[in-house]
């Protein structure tokens, strides 16, 4: 691996047993990350994506049938760890997660304080004083009010709730931090601000952060790279100038001419169809019945990729 | 259409309201609407008002489609139930078609509400989930007194065929759990259209839907709209959508609307310190935004129990005016004919 890459994910796949049959939510997932980048998780709802940060984070539901592939954190193969051993020393030691609707998960009777706190206690086993003031550089780094630390969630607005979530995460000055749909509630300006938070704590602290959103404006606010999956696979991954300028797969560029927007005079366009369930996926590439490109291959095999830095799965490119 | 498909079910219509209802004036006009809820100590004992609407006014026309934009908790919810007829006007007046709202007997309120359709914000929370979607499209008709199995069997199929959901028999027997997102969301408008209204309040009807369908269900109402010469008020807090959907923009801050425009000119020319901050913090897809900070207004919308004083945008106004802005209310100053802004920097 080189020596540039914090996390390598490799051909993962994540499928859940239902009373249907085997839903493929994570189909052969492979991406690099390096140390200080941030990276974007783009998709529809129903794509995968928080699949894939729960595979990666090994937070799984009880119902998985099929979880297997490769995840290198620097040198740590993270996949063949007990759980026991993931939990002492991946989980939140060096990556954690911000989850959805982070600013509701709060826990409504202790001090959000103490809740910063804990992962410090837990993990490194220091005195409550210690992780406390730990804790409080954490509010400061945030941007939340150091007197707010004695206060319950009840009492912050949801801007402020998502920056507590968002210090529990960085409590423990992980190298990699996820973040599943940060801002998705939150207003236009709130959404402003916590970018900004989230782009001076990336060089502050120098750590990389997975960001996972449907959301294609505000996710070029923080993106170095992006990753484009559609119905259970990765169909593009590319620098953010790539992916948001001249994107390649049809996916990506349809995704893109779909977003409405504020400064160009250019009228958005929808995708027609919709995405092909993940019981029973097609065989060849999964965007073909809605790809304007698609030719008699799209329908027969799989695209391949070559795995690396920039991918695309489509027949276009070879 | 024929004309009589228009009119919902004319022995209903109370005929004074139909007489009313002339073309001249404006559909729906708002003079100095104020909505304040009662706070209550300890359940009894009065505590003060939630102001949600404070001074809120503008005229409607037929076909016109306005955006009401603003960030949660700027009471703009609390216009649109005001509209709908869901909360009592606490002083002021909503009237529409030349008839004020505040004072109809329950038969006329009735009658109101058949004219006026709800798109709400989220499809599958507004669908009861143990009806079919004929079940749903033939209730409001049911409660309208439209009871002839026929002329339901043409409606139902004339609203199915307008949100594009053929063919319709496919979908009539289904539940809503049983469609997407994007099909949910044209049952909840097609449901909105069944009695023919002047009025959709459609109340952020693609935040919950994925980027991909929003353009397509804009688009839809967008046609509508057209085609019906219906008038829509969108109530959003996304600014990008806007430009694509509507003429008029009125932005709302804190009970108030602070600026009123059409919307070419509000992004051509946005005068309220308000108006800046919003369309300065709406970011398209872009990798340049990687390379610099949002400016962004320092703290958080006020109270509506305790506004600021004068113009309540002031305390996070860069431009503020020292013992104007803190003291007096701003009145709307024009800009151009259709353009106004309450902002006393254009006195």
């Amino acid at each position: 691996m080189p020596n540039d890459t914090l996390l390598r994910v490799e051909d993962l796949f994540l499928h859940f047993r239902t009373a249907k049959g085997s839903v493929q939510a994570v189909d052969g997932a492979s991406f690099d990350l390096g140390f200080n980048e941030a990276i974007v998780v783009l998709g529809e709802s129903g794509c995968g994506k928080t699949s894939l940060a729960k595979a990666i984070l090994r937070l799984l539901p009880r119902n998985v049938g099929t979880y297997q592939g490769k995840v290198y954190l620097e040198d740590v193969e993270t996949m063949a760890l007990r759980d026991e051993e993931f939990r002492e020393q991946i989980r939140w030691t060096k990556m954690s997660l911000v989850p959805q609707a982070a600013m509701n998960s709060l826990n409504p009777v202790l001090r959000v304080g103490d809740q910063v706190a804990e992962p410090m206690i837990v993990h490194y086993g220091v005195d409550k004083k210690e992780a406390l003031s730990q804790a409080e550089r954490m509010f400061a780094q945030v941007g939340v009010p150091v007197d707010f630390m004695h206060r319950y969630a009840f009492e912050l607005s949801g801007g402020m709730r998502q920056r507590v979530a968002l210090a529990m995460a960085l409590v423990t000055m992980p190298a990699l931090v996820v973040l599943d749909e940060p801002t998705s509630a939150l207003d236009v300006l709130t959404q402003a601000n916590i970018f900004n938070t989230l782009k001076r704590i990336k060089h502050d602290l120098q750590i990389s952060f997975i960001l996972i959103t449907h959301d294609i404006a505000t996710s070029s606010e923080l993106a170095d790279r992006v990753v484009v999956m559609y119905a259970g696979q990765i169909v593009e991954v590319g620098s953010s100038n790539q992916v948001f300028i001249s994107p390649l797969h049809p996916y990506s560029k349809k995704l893109l001419a779909s977003v409405p927007r504020l400064r160009a005079n250019q009228d958005p366009d929808f995708i027609i169809g919709q995405p092909p369930s993940l019981l029973d996926p097609p065989t060849g590439c999964r965007f073909a019945e809605r790809c304007p490109s698609r030719f008699d291959k799209c329908d027969q095999e799989p695209p391949t990729v070559q795995s690396g830095r920039s991918q695309v799965k489509c027949w276009l490119y070879g | 259409m024929s004309v009589d498909s228009n009119v919902l079910n004319p022995q209903e219509a109370p005929a004074v309201q139909r007489a009313a209802g002339s073309q001249n004036g404006p559909l729906l006009s708002i003079n100095d609407l104020h909505v304040w809820y009662e706070l209550r100590k300890f359940g009894f004992g009065h505590a003060g008002y939630v102001k949600a609407v404070d001074g809120v006014a503008f005229d409607l026309e037929y076909g016109e489609s306005v955006a009401v934009v603003g960030e949660s908790g700027c009471g703009k919810s609390t216009l649109m139930k005001t509209i709908l007829g869901l909360v009592p006007v606490t002083s002021g007046e909503v009237i529409f078609e030349g008839a004020r709202l505040s004072g109809k007997n329950p038969r006329e309120l009735k009658w109101y509400r058949s004219q006026v359709g709800y798109v709400q914000q989220d499809p599958y929370g507004a669908l009861p989930p143990f009806m079919s979607v004929r079940h749903i499209l033939s209730e409001p008709m049911v409660i309208n007194g439209i009871k002839d199995r026929d002329k339901q069997r043409e409606r139902i199929q004339r609203a199915m065929e307008e949100v594009k959901m053929t063919p319709v028999e496919d979908f009539l027997a289904k539940f809503p759990h049983m469609l997407s997102g994007g099909q949910q969301q044209r049952v909840v408008i097609a449901r909105a259209m069944i009695l023919d209204p002047r009025l959709i309040v459609a109340d952020e009807p693609v935040s919950m839907l994925d980027a991909s369908v929003r353009v397509e269900i804009l688009r839809l109402l967008r046609g509508l709209q057209a085609s019906h010469n219906l008038a829509v008020i969108y109530i959003t807090h996304d600014l990008s959508t806007v430009r694509y959907f509507s003429e008029r923009i009125f932005v709302m801050y804190a009970g108030n609307l602070v600026e009123k425009s059409p919307v070419d000119e509000l992004l051509r020319d946005p005068r309220h310190p308000y108006t800046l901050a919003l369309l300065e913090a709406t970011p398209d897809p872009d990798p340049e935004n990687l390379l610099t900070f949002k400016k962004v207004p320092p703290g958080e919308p006020p109270s509506l129990i305790k506004p600021p004083p004068g113009c309540r945008f002031h305390p996070r106004c860069p431009h503020m005016i020292k013992d104007l802005c803190d003291a007096e209310v701003p009145p709307d100053f024009v800009i151009s004919p259709r353009h106004s802004v309450a902002c006393w920097l254009f006195k």
